[in-house]
């Protein structure tokens, strides 16, 4: 510190910051990326271990265990066709020695939902309880399964009254045992969830839970549709892109490797071959799968709802790929019922581990330590070129100190150039948030389009109309922007995109580190001197929605589904609906997020390039 | 046990070998006091299909240990290490009981004596004490070390005085509150270190009469277990002239029919306990064995069969028993040893228990919460008052403002509220109302709280399990079906004649809810030398450094001249030259 408070040691740094401040930035920009990709390189992660230990292996005895699987669900399932067989399930659940207990509720949601046609959504949640002996009631476990309508996921639901079954008879529970039974998948678990813990975040309509046990302190979601399972796949990622407790995964991957079962992530499974090309681009790929996964903010299974009450959480879903390689019902019985044991044994809720890591493998992991390098090497360029305006913003008022008179000038209208771009790009993203779903009757009205197309084009007229904006922000201005007041506004931006995105990064990683790239360059850059087509086409194409765009064709193509340009489209249209009801119906916050301020602070961005 | 109640138990259980003659001292001098000694064992098949068993042990005895100059040392049936407990502590009446699980009112109805899990411990003392508090906290120590529990952490921030929910059971018309406390360690796990010191206090031990049936490895394998002692001054005879002490024992434990019984709905003395009978107690004046037969025979079978009926009226219901009289020899028949069989007939439906009571906490985050307490009155036609008492930890900073009480949508406003705010790490909450319950209805009570960071040393070992809330006590003279008997001459089982009844047309009852597990806001204990250095070191140099270069202005300094120039200055000076710079 003494470097800066001497005087002339002092220029001489920021003379050297300023002067190489370029390279600097472009060093840091490649060094972020390549440090990221670098860590779905397998000596740079560190292997996955167990940190808790009351989850040792030696606390379970493991050996055959007579778990038969009752197969008589397999007549039952053309019962579950219609809707949820509540009082077939009531019947069941009962039979097997738990409290049952039921749960209505209703909802409608914003505007239909077109990727699952639903708009008014009814439904009835069925859950026992399996009391565990000599115990207080104070703690509880979850098993759900999802019970949606079709034929699929029946294969869970007769698994999980199969585990109730046998769980019933065995005395060595501490914690009591949930099993749930949700319709509607998600909306279920939010309102039993809601109402478990007497909340209403959402506005859901529910029926108020007459059983409880306790303060949760794990749960486990299944998925499984089909009778013959090739492999597990193990589910992460939840709400805005909350992960539970590294420790339940290596649980699920401990007990796959006991009973070998092939386990995936990201539906991918784990290569031994990692110093050749091929071996590196797959856990490249799926390190990416994951970012891409956490960055959207949504929860991929039932298990991310639960994330939010502080309960870890996982989904595991059967896959079946016609692999030779089969695993029946009872050896995945099996494995639950492990996982389940365990769980039990926990005195503590898991808290051993981490919380905040990354994937590229079952068996590697790389922690925030590591990963958070990236992202800081990305966001110092923006303090470093905020340093650097500042540098020149300082320079001609010190030069100016001799004439009084002329030192006033730079500071008398820089409040009221800066704060009016500033206030007009946060009502744009204020519109943005609030007019399509409000607006959705009106354009139905004028327009020959259903109502979820109206909402999802009106955000995007919306976000297109705020491209117009910066001329008529001149306009509105009596005096002319002079040049002081692009670097004030451009300082201010730069500061206030750093914060929003370190903010992000440190809540969900992968989202902040995708904005981070894009967004990044271009407001590095950006002055307005630049050739204005080239640099306008150049920001639009790097802006907040393109963004999304990018991340839908590279998520197609990294789960070998790619699509052409017109599907992408499509998809694109979909995932701003899905964002839109996600945040309506669950809370996610990545909607608000672009919506309200990292769309206005591009926007601010793009009011510089066309500053005048 | 702790190593220092380990010790304990070890001193305590070399006392008891050596004055272990009590019992075998026929020389009783003719003025000593009258004693007797009755045991009894209720068997109730519960409507889940669950089996309840409860054990209860009563000594009477007349004589006095609180009257002035007159010292009692002569002990035969009565135990002398808790006869000198109470003659020392002055008290006037003692409840302790040992609870592992939960009683699940929804499927078995009400118990016979109801208990919070964990520890819970009442005593009035005797109004001539004067240092309450210092009795109390001995008193504790002594019963950690007769019960071989965690008594010993209690203390002034989990005891209250409730001014109205637990009022003395035996003589005496104590209403003065301040000789009350009351405290619940719900943490305390029961387990037959408990047992063996509670199975010493009776008379014939655990070698003969029904004692025989407590085998730790069948009692610990059960549903629900618990075991109390209740001490309190009766009257000797119905004109009530002088006092007699009364001690309870009291064991209840449901056996799960599920879990042990392999599918088979069969049940005997022998499966569960793995004992039969062939004797009573030689000390015993009575010995008996009941059987509630009042849903026979639709959902059971019986055997053997016996020609002995008895009714009473408890808990608001008529019940039917076959009654075994162990002191009658022919109850044993030819083999020479008593095992009832049951045998199950159907499946049993859920309860609707009038009084019925829940608790949980709602919302989530580590920063704010809410309590919500759901009391049930299922009584189709009558309202009826209840008092509620709650007793939170100071860690949970209740906001009593935000206290709601609220039936069938509507307010509900307490009749009568009694509210001791905490003070931090002296004393808890005591919330005490007493409500109005409508008929059919469900009344939720909630409070809102601010979850304490406590100080780092305050954390137990295992900070992320959670901090346990006490069970809340709803206590409520129930409306009666049938009419309550009232007569206390009349020979009646023990189960029924615990609490007094008042009046005819209500019954006492008293129900625990679930005690609460509550996440405090917890560091993270595994790196905390990592987190403190780094911390200190960035607040330390990097704020300290910034602020500085913030708030400072910077000058250039002229360097100063060296000697010979001012030297030179000074002369062109006084010859008006421009000076040198």
């Amino acid at each position: 510190m003494g470097l800066l408070s001497d005087p002339s040691r002092r220029k001489v740094l920021t003379g050297l910051l300023t002067r190489l401040n370029t390279p600097i930035c472009i060093v840091c920009y490649l060094a972020g990326i390549v440090w990221f990709m670098g860590l779905a390189f397998e000596p740079f992660t560190l292997r996955t271990y167990m940190s808790e230990n009351a989850m040792g292996s030696t606390m379970v005895s493991s050996g055959e265990r007579a778990l038969s699987l009752a197969k008589e669900f397999d007549a039952h399932k053309r019962q579950a066709y219609d809707g949820m067989p509540v009082e077939w399930l009531v019947k069941a659940m009962q039979s097997r020695g738990l409290e049952v207990f039921t749960q209505s509720f209703s909802r409608k949601l914003p505007f239909p939902d077109e990727n699952k046609e639903r708009y008014m959504v009814r439904g009835t949640n069925v859950y026992g309880i399996l009391r565990a002996p000599r115990a207080p009631r104070t703690e509880a476990l979850v098993i759900s399964a999802p019970c949606s309508p079709g034929d699929s996921n029946n294969q869970a639901v007769g698994l999980l009254l199969a585990l109730a079954q046998y769980f019933r008879n065995q005395v060595y529970w501490a914690k009591d045992i949930i099993f749930l039974v949700n319709e509607h998948d998600l909306m279920g678990t939010q309102a039993w969830l809601e109402a478990y813990h007497h909340t209403n975040i959402t506005g859901m309509e529910y029926s108020p839970l007459q059983g409880r046990a306790g303060s949760i302190q794990a749960a486990l979601s299944l998925e499984l549709s089909s009778d013959v399972i090739t492999s597990l796949d193990l589910i992460l990622e939840g709400l805005n892109g909350q992960l539970p407790n590294l420790d339940l995964a290596n649980l699920f991957y401990a007990f796959c490797q006991k009973l070998g079962v092939l386990c995936t992530i990201q539906g991918k499974l784990q290569r031994n071959d990692w110093d050749t090309a091929e071996g590196y681009t797959h856990a490249a790929q799926t390190m990416m799968l994951m970012v891409l996964k956490q960055a959207c903010g949504r929860s991929w299974g039932d298990h991310g709802l639960f994330l939010r009450y502080h309960i870890e959480a996982a989904s595991v879903r059967g896959i079946n790929s016609f692999r030779h390689y089969k695993t029946d019902a009872a050896t995945i019985g099996r494995l639950l019922e492990g996982m389940v044991r365990k769980l039990n044994n926990l005195l503590e809720r898991l808290h051993q581990s981490y919380f905040f890591y990354l994937l590229p493998s079952l068996s590697r992991f790389v922690s925030i330590g590591c990963y958070m390098l990236a992202f800081g090497l990305l966001v110092v360029i923006l303090l470093l070129r905020a340093l650097d305006l500042w540098v020149h913003l300082g320079a001609p008022a010190l030069a100016a100190v001799e004439g009084v008179t002329e030192a006033q000038q730079p500071s008398g209208p820089g409040v009221l150039t800066v704060l009016t771009p500033v206030v007009i790009s946060h009502l744009t993203g204020v519109a943005l948030y609030l007019l399509p779903v409000h607006l959705q009757e009106m354009a139905v009205e004028h327009f020959p389009v259903s109502e979820t197309e109206a909402v999802v084009l009106t955000a995007v007229a919306i976000y297109t109309a705020g491209l117009a904006l910066p001329h008529n922000t001149q306009r509105l201005l009596s005096g002319e922007g002079t040049e002081q007041g692009w670097k004030v506004l451009k300082l201010t931006a730069l500061l206030y995109l750093a914060v929003l995105l370190g903010c992000t990064a440190l809540i969900n990683f992968s989202l902040g580190f995708i904005l981070a790239v894009t967004l990044v360059p271009i407001t590095a850059s950006m002055t307005p001197h630049m050739p204005k087509a080239l640099s306008a086409l150049v920001m639009v194409l790097l802006s907040p929605a393109f963004t999304v765009l990018y991340c839908v064709f590279i998520y197609q193509e990294l789960i070998e589904a790619p699509v052409s340009v017109s599907e992408g489209w499509m998809l694109f249209l979909s995932v701003i609906s899905q964002g839109i009801l996600d945040h309506a119906l669950y809370g996610s916050l990545v909607y608000p997020l672009l919506a309200l301020f990292i769309y206005p602070c591009w926007l601010m961005f793009w009011n510089i390039l066309f500053w005048s | 046990c702790e190593i220092k109640q380990l010790s304990d138990c070890l001193i305590r259980l070399l006392l008891d070998r050596r004055d272990g003659t009590r019992t075998s001292e026929a020389l009783t001098p003719a003025a000593a006091a009258r004693d007797e000694f009755q045991e009894e064992l209720v068997i109730r098949p519960l409507h889940s299909g669950d089996i309840y068993a409860s054990f209860q042990f009563r000594t009477l005895w007349d004589t006095d240990f609180l009257q002035e100059g007159q010292k009692v040392s002569h002990y035969r049936l009565f135990p002398k290490s808790l006869g000198q407990v109470l003659s020392k502590f002055s008290v006037r009446e003692l409840h302790i009981s040992f609870t592992q699980g939960f009683w699940r009112t929804m499927q078995w109805g009400q118990p016979f004596i109801p208990s919070p899990p964990g520890a819970e411990l009442w005593v009035w003392f005797h109004d001539t004490v004067s240092d309450v508090d210092g009795n109390w906290k001995e008193l504790t120590n002594v019963l950690s070390g007769i019960f071989c529990a965690s008594l010993n952490f209690i203390d002034l921030t989990n005891t209250v005085q409730p001014s109205a929910s637990f009022k003395p059971l035996g003589l005496g018309n104590a209403t003065d509150h301040r000789f009350l406390r009351y405290a619940t360690l719900p943490r305390e796990i029961v387990c037959t270190e408990n047992l063996t010191p509670w199975k010493k206090l009776l008379p014939c031990g655990s070698k003969a009469g029904l004692a025989v049936l407590l085998k730790s490895e069948k009692l610990f394998h059960s549903s629900f277990h618990s075991q109390a002692v209740h001490i309190r001054p009766v009257c000797q005879d119905e004109q009530c002239t002088s006092k007699a002490w009364e001690l309870r024992q009291t064991l209840n434990v449901v056996f799960d029919l599920y879990t042990a019984g392999q599918g088979k709905k069969e049940w005997s003395l022998f499966k569960m306990f793995s004992r039969t009978l062939t004797e009573a107690c030689p000390l015993a004046t009575s010995s008996k064995v009941y059987v509630d037969i009042t849903d026979n025979p639709e959902l059971f079978e019986l055997s053997p069969a016996t020609p002995l009926l008895s009714q009473a009226v408890v808990l608001g219901d008529r019940r039917t028993y076959s009654v075994f009289d162990l002191t009658r020899a022919e109850t044993f028949g030819q083999l020479r040893s008593l095992n009832l069989l049951l045998r199950w007939k159907g499946d049993g439906e859920m309860l609707r228990p009038l009084l019925h009571a829940e608790r949980y906490v709602a919302g989530f985050g580590l920063q704010t919460g809410e309590i919500h307490t759901v009391i049930y009155n299922n009584h189709p036609y009558r309202a009826f008052p209840v008092l509620l008492m709650d007793s939170v930890p100071w860690y949970l900073q209740l906001y009593i403002h935000t206290l709601t009480v609220t039936s069938k949508s509507r307010d509900n406003k307490p009749s009568y509220i009694h509210y001791q705010p905490a003070k931090d790490r002296h004393r808890p909450h005591l919330l005490e109302m007493l409500i109005q319950l409508p008929p059919h209805s469900m009344t939720e009570v909630t409070v809102q709280f601010e979850r304490a960071l406590l100080k780092w040393t305050e954390y137990t070992p295992d900070p992320n399990h959670g901090f346990y809330v006490g069970s809340s006590v709803v206590s409520a003279l129930v409306p009666s079906m049938v009419a309550m008997n009232t007569n206390f001459t009349q020979d009646q089982p023990l189960f029924s004649s615990f609490v007094p009844v008042k009046e005819e047309s209500s019954y006492f009852v008293r129900v625990y809810t679930e005690p609460l597990l509550v996440n405090l806001p917890t560091p993270d204990f595994s790196m905390p030398y990592n987190v403190i250095c780094l911390t200190c070191t960035v607040v330390a140099v990097g704020y300290g450094s910034f602020y500085n270069l913030l708030t400072r202005t910077f000058q250039v300094d002229e360097p100063s001249l060296p000697l010979a120039k001012r030297l030179a200055n000074l002369i062109r000076r006084i010859r008006g030259v421009p000076l040198l710079t």
